[in-house]
């Protein structure tokens, strides 16, 4: 698609291109798991249990909706996981198109959740539903916080 | 409850439609439904207008798309679904002529996606799922949650490649016989096999195309319907459920729980099973999802997608026709517009006037509609019958 703006010709059919770009940043509150983020950076997997119902929850969650309280322990998972189901992503999101071909899984935590997250250390042609994986925090280069599954 | 029926569809082409804007486009569309029902559009009391957006510059699409086909001032609503979006504004025009606060409403879905590049179109779909857990730090894409359930499919039921293609192949067959489908030509199992890999194990011909088109559909109640025309298809049963965004959190990867209890619905207030069924309409936004959709409408036993299509069963003369003009895997998924067309081609199935090649043999005049809404976060069923 030409980088031009204003009136442009696409297959031989005119176009206006708009002048108006708008670059999208969103701020996400994560204040009321911020346990989650922050053990991220200290190498911590932590996540909430309902005190209640002992539902444990992965993403971690501030509410539990099925007992209606907010009132969480925070617990740490041990990262180990089965594979569930994964996939290997070459046609990337526009935003993505800076990293290399990435594998996704979708991962068994022995506590009960399933986690879906990168799953590194490991070509495509190894992988193979039910085998064993750790799940582990990561901190990157440019400062991103996440973690990803590598084969047990 | 009033009975409500189907009086007239309109569809445009689908494709990548440079020669025309959002309005233009849906255009063709509206005024292709309000003469197949021989009605203006002052007849006309509601009208949901369906579509996702992002992809184009508008905001509010249903303001834009009402003024420019004639539709000021009647009352209507944008509404949103994700891929099952049309079918949402089939359902709400349905409960607003049964319920009796309308007579005649028409459900406008359309989509113009090639407005913005690939690379955006792929991103703007992948932040569907979750966007804080599946997309800020693992980039999804939709044919990557696709190719999470086939992967889990083929490790518990022996699912193939080869099977995934058949139905590529199957699709693309019709889409070449159905003068409104983008993709026209036929294709071979070693085409899709062969095919760049997107999300392994999904291929680029395992994807629908991102594409643009719109479609329209105009339901009546049962006194004026009977005035309209000498054919209405009536609407015998809807059904709705939603499932978790995250993926991680569905209850299994290898069923699309939403579909199956939409279709449980549907077959209910209907009161018919998945073997009255004539012809049907599935979601195969990727060629995983339509061996998905045989066995969570019951169509066949759970695990036994794969041989559904291996025996050419889904195809015009075998137990069940589904997607016939091409679904979306050909036909195209401007995903607005695909809950409508859906209605209208079972319309025109029922009414047995699509091209002769991909006619279904209408038995017991029943047609069924499955569309789902991302990777299973909604899905709709809508069950058409002649009689």
């Amino acid at each position: 698609m030409s980088e031009q703006k204003g009136l442009v010709e696409e297959k031989g059919l005119l176009q206006l291109k708009s002048f108006r770009t708008i670059p999208l940043t969103y701020t996400i509150p994560v204040a009321r798991i911020a346990k989650f983020w922050e053990g991220l950076k200290e190498g911590k997997l932590y996540t909430t249990k309902c005190k209640k119902c002992g539902k444990v929850f992965f993403p971690p969650s501030a509410d539990c909706p099925d007992c209606m309280t907010s009132d969480m322990d925070w617990v740490e998972l041990s990262g180990d996981a089965e594979l569930v189901a994964f996939t290997e992503i070459h046609v990337k999101p526009a935003t993505f198109s800076q990293y290399p071909t990435y594998i996704v899984a979708v991962g068994q935590l022995k506590e009960g959740p399933r986690a879906l997250a990168w799953l590194t250390g490991v070509k495509r042609e190894d992988v193979k539903v039910g085998m064993k994986l750790k799940l582990k925090p990561v901190v990157y280069e440019e400062g991103r916080v996440a973690y990803e599954f590598v084969p047990a | 409850m009033r009975k409500v029926a189907v009086v007239g569809v309109g569809h445009s082409n689908f494709g990548v439609r440079k020669d025309v804007n959002i309005a233009e486009l849906t255009w063709e569309a509206v005024k292709e439904a309000l003469e197949d029902a021989g009605l203006t559009q002052k007849d006309i009391d509601y009208v949901p207008v369906g579509s996702y957006g992002f992809w184009y510059e508008e905001p509010l699409p249903a303001v834009v798309v009402t003024e420019y086909c004639g539709l000021v001032p009647k009352g209507h609503v944008h509404c949103e679904s994700a891929c099952a979006t049309g079918s949402a504004a089939v359902h709400l025009a349905y409960y607003r002529v049964a319920s009796g606060l309308s007579d005649i409403a028409m459900a406008i879905g359309f989509e113009k996606m090639t407005e913005v590049d690939t690379p955006t179109a792929v991103e703007f779909i992948g932040r569907a799922g979750s966007y804080i857990w599946e997309f800020e730090n693992f980039g999804m894409t939709f044919p990557g949650y696709y190719a999470l359930l086939a992967t889990n499919h083929m490790a518990n039921f022996g699912t193939k490649e080869e099977h995934m293609a058949m139905v590529a192949v199957k699709n693309h067959y019709y889409g070449a016989r159905n003068e409104k489908a983008y993709l026209r030509r036929e294709i071979k199992v070693e085409d899709v096999l062969n095919s760049r890999p997107v999300a392994w194990p999904i291929k680029f011909f395992d994807c629908c195309p991102i594409n643009d088109g719109a479609a329209a559909v105009i339901l009546a109640a049962e006194e004026v319907a009977k005035k309209i025309t000498d054919t209405p298809i009536w609407i015998k049963g809807v059904g709705c459920a939603g499932d978790t965004g995250n993926i991680a959190k569905r209850e299994n990867l290898f069923s699309i729980r939403s579909a199956q209890l939409a279709s449980q619905q549907a077959y209910e207030m209907a009161k018919i099973t998945p073997q009255d069924v004539d012809v049907a309409e599935v979601h195969d936004c990727f060629t995983i999802a339509e061996i998905l959709a045989y066995e969570d409408l019951g169509f066949c036993k759970k695990g036994e997608g794969p041989k559904l299509i291996e025996e050419g069963q889904t195809y015009v003369g075998g137990k069940i026709p589904v997607n016939v003009d091409g679904g979306l895997k050909a036909k195209g998924h401007p995903i607005g517009a695909t809950g409508c067309s859906m209605i209208y081609e079972l319309t025109r199935q029922l009414r047995q006037e699509v091209e002769p090649e991909r006619q279904a043999d209408i038995k017991k005049g029943i047609a069924l509609a499955h569309n789902v809404g991302g990777t299973g976060h909604s899905c709709y069923v809508t069950i058409l019958g002649r009689d």
